[in-house]
């Protein structure tokens, strides 16, 4: 998947729990969670879209990369790289 | 001030009018020596004599085409027809020759003649003695019609109809002739072309005349105990209706119920309606709705006839079923 | 034959819009069926029948604004013999019929509504009408555009009328205890490993459970105060306190939450709050809470002074989770801690007890794999 697939692919699945959500105006480098007033449920829910939507899993502490726009991107194309099951 | 009746105010636009103008008299069936069937000439044979106080023969069709050729002669006649049930005896002279001989002429001739006749339902005179026709001589081009529905009214809208060039039929209705009420000391003249809100509000636009008015602002006062505030306008003039009042009124309160004692079907209702909807639509809030006679020629007995008529509580009933759970 | 009438879903609501009718006449229903869906200033709740039998007869079209108490529907009981209906009202004078038979509401605008909407930029679709004929009107758009800008605004005065009461009628008292959260994060996150992205807990399940069993030793804090006296609760009902996405804070209760596994809870929290934030909740989950959980979470502040949600007696809340120096085993050592605090109704408990109530919830969060 190209870059920008992997952003539509993370701002959709942020989307679904943030459906007020202003592509425009969201900064993609400062952590969204500050900026889209989400909790740990909303996080939890978007991270299990983002794995559904992807389908790959991903390890509770990998959740930590995914607080960006810029830095989920990055994440999910090393993930997405690397062969299945690892 | 003084307190007075719709009835007394008739009778002194009357006297006022044969006062003023030596071109001006009555003419009808027992207007002279009876007083008027309703007793709004009553006094006047004796005050301005026969020859301005004229009693017809029983000839609806006679006395409305000698009144037509009176006015083409000059005179300002006033020709009461008892009421509009007998109105349609002189429907050819009222509709062929007094609203055409202007057009017909190429503008040669005016007619200013002036038509009173009593009209409604109400007090149990039955099917062929209790029409609303207003809305039948309102479709007619040539001829401007007006319902006086107070006293106001009664009193000053007979003059400025005298005054106009052209046939004016004035209705006058039946029940209303006992209305009591005040009239200022110098009451005259008023116009007869514009519609009056006689009750602000902002919740819907109750739209009547004639007898009508006073069920609607009955109407709104019940509504208002409810938390509806009804905004009622008179009408007034007939032909021409004063759009401008009406879709004010309707951008105000985006919704309307147009109050008529004619028959609902091809009613004065009915054109109203489509008005509203041609010039307002993009305000409306819900659909016209119209409180009208039943379909049924008018019953004899009270109840039936009551049941029959436009009455205060299907006014609110209407105007609720447009709130939808606003209400 | 028993009428069934709008139930009141909070303490200040005086009427509800039917929305629309889960079950239709003839259907049977049981306790617990779902019958309606009725919007209130909390959003569209669900309401339930708790009587079972058969629909004879709905008294209330879709659209239409109901009073609380009044009756929406005929539900004919087990043996009761069908038509037994009361004669319904003598209708009022007759008014002109309306022309030709409308179809269904749904959909239908009037046309003010539908240009005011466009001024203010407002979606229709989805929007309920209370116009006549179940249409939707300009006060539907304009109450939808304020929900819209100030969705909070309705919601903020119930709320604000209950902590109002809450701190006029009950005499609140405050207790405070740090607790050191490391062993419970540890296992939490190991758990975690385990399980599938899909079926990942929440710290928050911890808290409530660990509330939730610790009511068992002091029911004194589970229940409500009614009619001059405290009345203890056999159910464990604690209330989530959910906030909402556009403002506004709601708290569903999840029914015997003691007695449910920590992935039951959890997935009763997650279906718990995406129906509170779409507006699926049921009544029973607003009326039945015994007692209130609020965490601030993440991004909260270090501890909260929880007010008391009438008509409970004690509220129990947790500050943000940060990481300070604890002392472990004699030395200084970083720990993940978290304040829980308890707000409880003097009237029905004193200090002494709310102490060990929030002693008897550390306990537990310390062993975690006993929850």
């Amino acid at each position: 998947m190209t870059d920008e697939e992997l952003r539509k692919a993370v701002l959709t699945a942020l989307a679904s729990v943030a459906p007020e959500l202003d592509e425009a105006a969201l900064a993609p480098g400062k952590s969204f969670r500050d900026q889209l007033d989400i909790d740990s449920m909303d996080f939890l829910n978007y991270v299990i879209a983002l794995h559904e939507a992807l389908r790959i899993e991903i390890p509770e502490a990998d959740q930590r990369h995914l607080t960006t726009i810029n830095d989920a991107v990055a994440y999910l194309r090393r993930r997405l790289s690397q062969p299945t099951g690892s | 001030m003084s307190a007075t009746s719709y009835r007394e105010a008739v009778r002194a636009a009357l006297r006022d009018a044969l006062a003023r103008d030596p071109r001006v008299f009555l003419m009808g069936e027992d207007v002279g020596r009876y007083g008027g069937s309703y007793a709004c000439s009553k006094g006047l044979l004796d005050e301005f004599g026969p020859e301005r106080i004229r009693d017809t023969p029983l000839s609806e069709a006679g006395f409305v085409g000698a009144g037509i050729g009176a006015a083409l002669g000059g005179m300002r006649p006033i020709v009461e027809i008892m009421t509009v049930n007998f109105s349609l005896l002189a429907l050819d002279q009222i509709v062929n020759n007094a609203a055409t001989i202007r057009h017909m002429s190429g503008g040669q001739f005016n007619i200013p003649l002036v038509i009173r006749m009593a009209t409604g339902a109400g007090r149990q005179l039955a099917a062929q003695h209790s029409h609303s026709f207003e809305g039948w001589y309102a479709h007619v081009p040539g001829i401007r019609v007006v319902a006086p529905a107070t006293l106001d009214d009664a009193r000053g809208m007979l003059w400025t109809a005298i005054e106009d060039p052209n046939p004016v039929v004035i209705f006058e209705h039946a029940t209303l002739y006992n209305l009591e009420g005040d009239l200022p000391e110098g009451a005259g003249a008023v116009d007869i072309d514009r519609a009056r809100v006689r009750r602000a509000g902002r919740d819907v636009s109750l739209i009547a005349y004639g007898g009508s008015l006073h069920k609607a602002m009955t109407a709104a006062d019940r509504l208002s105990a409810e938390g509806v505030e009804a905004e009622v306008i008179d009408l007034r003039s007939l032909r021409p209706i004063d759009d401008a009042t009406i879709m004010a009124s309707v951008r105000k309160t985006h919704r309307a119920v147009v109050v008529d004692e004619g028959w609902r079907t091809g009613s004065l209702a009915a054109e109203v309606s489509a008005r509203i909807t041609e010039q307002a639509f993009y305000d409306l809030d819900a659909p016209v709705a119209r409180v009208c006679t039943e379909e049924v020629p008018i019953p004899y007995p009270k109840h039936l006839e009551d049941a029959a008529l436009p009455q205060p509580e299907k006014i609110v009933t209407s105007t609720k079923a447009l709130m939808g759970s606003h209400a | 034959m028993p009428e069934f009438r709008m139930p009141s879903l909070g303490a200040d609501m005086e009427a509800g819009i039917l929305v629309e009718w889960l079950k239709k006449p003839g259907e049977r229903v049981s306790r617990g069926d779902v019958i309606a869906v009725v919007e209130t200033q909390k959003g569209a709740i669900e309401i339930e029948v708790f009587q079972p039998g058969t629909i004879e007869r709905q008294m209330v079209q879709p659209g239409q604004k109901v009073a609380v108490g009044a009756p929406m529907a005929l539900i004919r009981g087990e043996g009761e013999a069908a038509g037994a209906a009361p004669a319904p009202a003598a209708p009022a004078a007759p008014i002109p019929a309306p022309p030709a038979a409308l179809g269904p509401a749904a959909g239908r605008v009037s046309p003010a509504a539908r240009r005011r909407a466009t001024e203010l930029g407002l979606d229709l679709a989805g929007l309920l009408g209370s116009g006549p004929g179940g249409a939707v009107g300009l006060a539907d758009v304009e109450a939808a555009a304020a929900r819209r800008t100030q969705p909070a605004a309705a919601m903020r005065e119930v709320i604000g009328a209950a902590m109002a009461r809450s701190k006029r009628e009950i005499p609140h008292y405050y207790l405070g205890h740090t607790v050191d959260l490391e062993p419970a994060l540890l296992w939490l996150e190991a758990e975690n490993l385990k399980r599938p992205v899909a079926e990942r807990m929440l710290y928050g399940v911890l808290l409530l459970k660990a509330v939730a069993l610790a009511l068992h030793e002091y029911p004194e804090f589970n229940g409500v105060w009614s009619g001059g006296r405290f009345q203890p609760s056999e159910q464990i009902n604690p209330g989530v306190a959910v906030s909402l996405r556009q403002g506004g804070l709601i708290a569903p209760s999840i029914n015997g939450a003691d007695r449910l596994t920590l992935p039951q809870l959890m997935a009763a929290l997650r279906d718990l709050v995406r129906r509170a934030r779409v507006g699926g909740l049921r009544s029973s989950e607003l009326s039945d809470s015994t007692i209130t959980v609020t965490s601030l979470g993440e991004q909260g502040s270090e501890s909260v002074y929880p007010v008391i949600y009438p008509p409970q007696v004690a509220i129990v809340g947790f500050g943000a989770v940060a990481t300070r120096p604890w002392v472990v085993d004699g030395a200084i050592a970083p720990r993940r801690v978290i304040v829980s605090s308890l707000a409880a109704d003097h009237r029905v408990s004193d200090g002494h007890r709310g102490a060990r109530f929030l002693a008897a919830i550390t306990a537990r969060l310390r062993e975690p794999d006993r929850l």
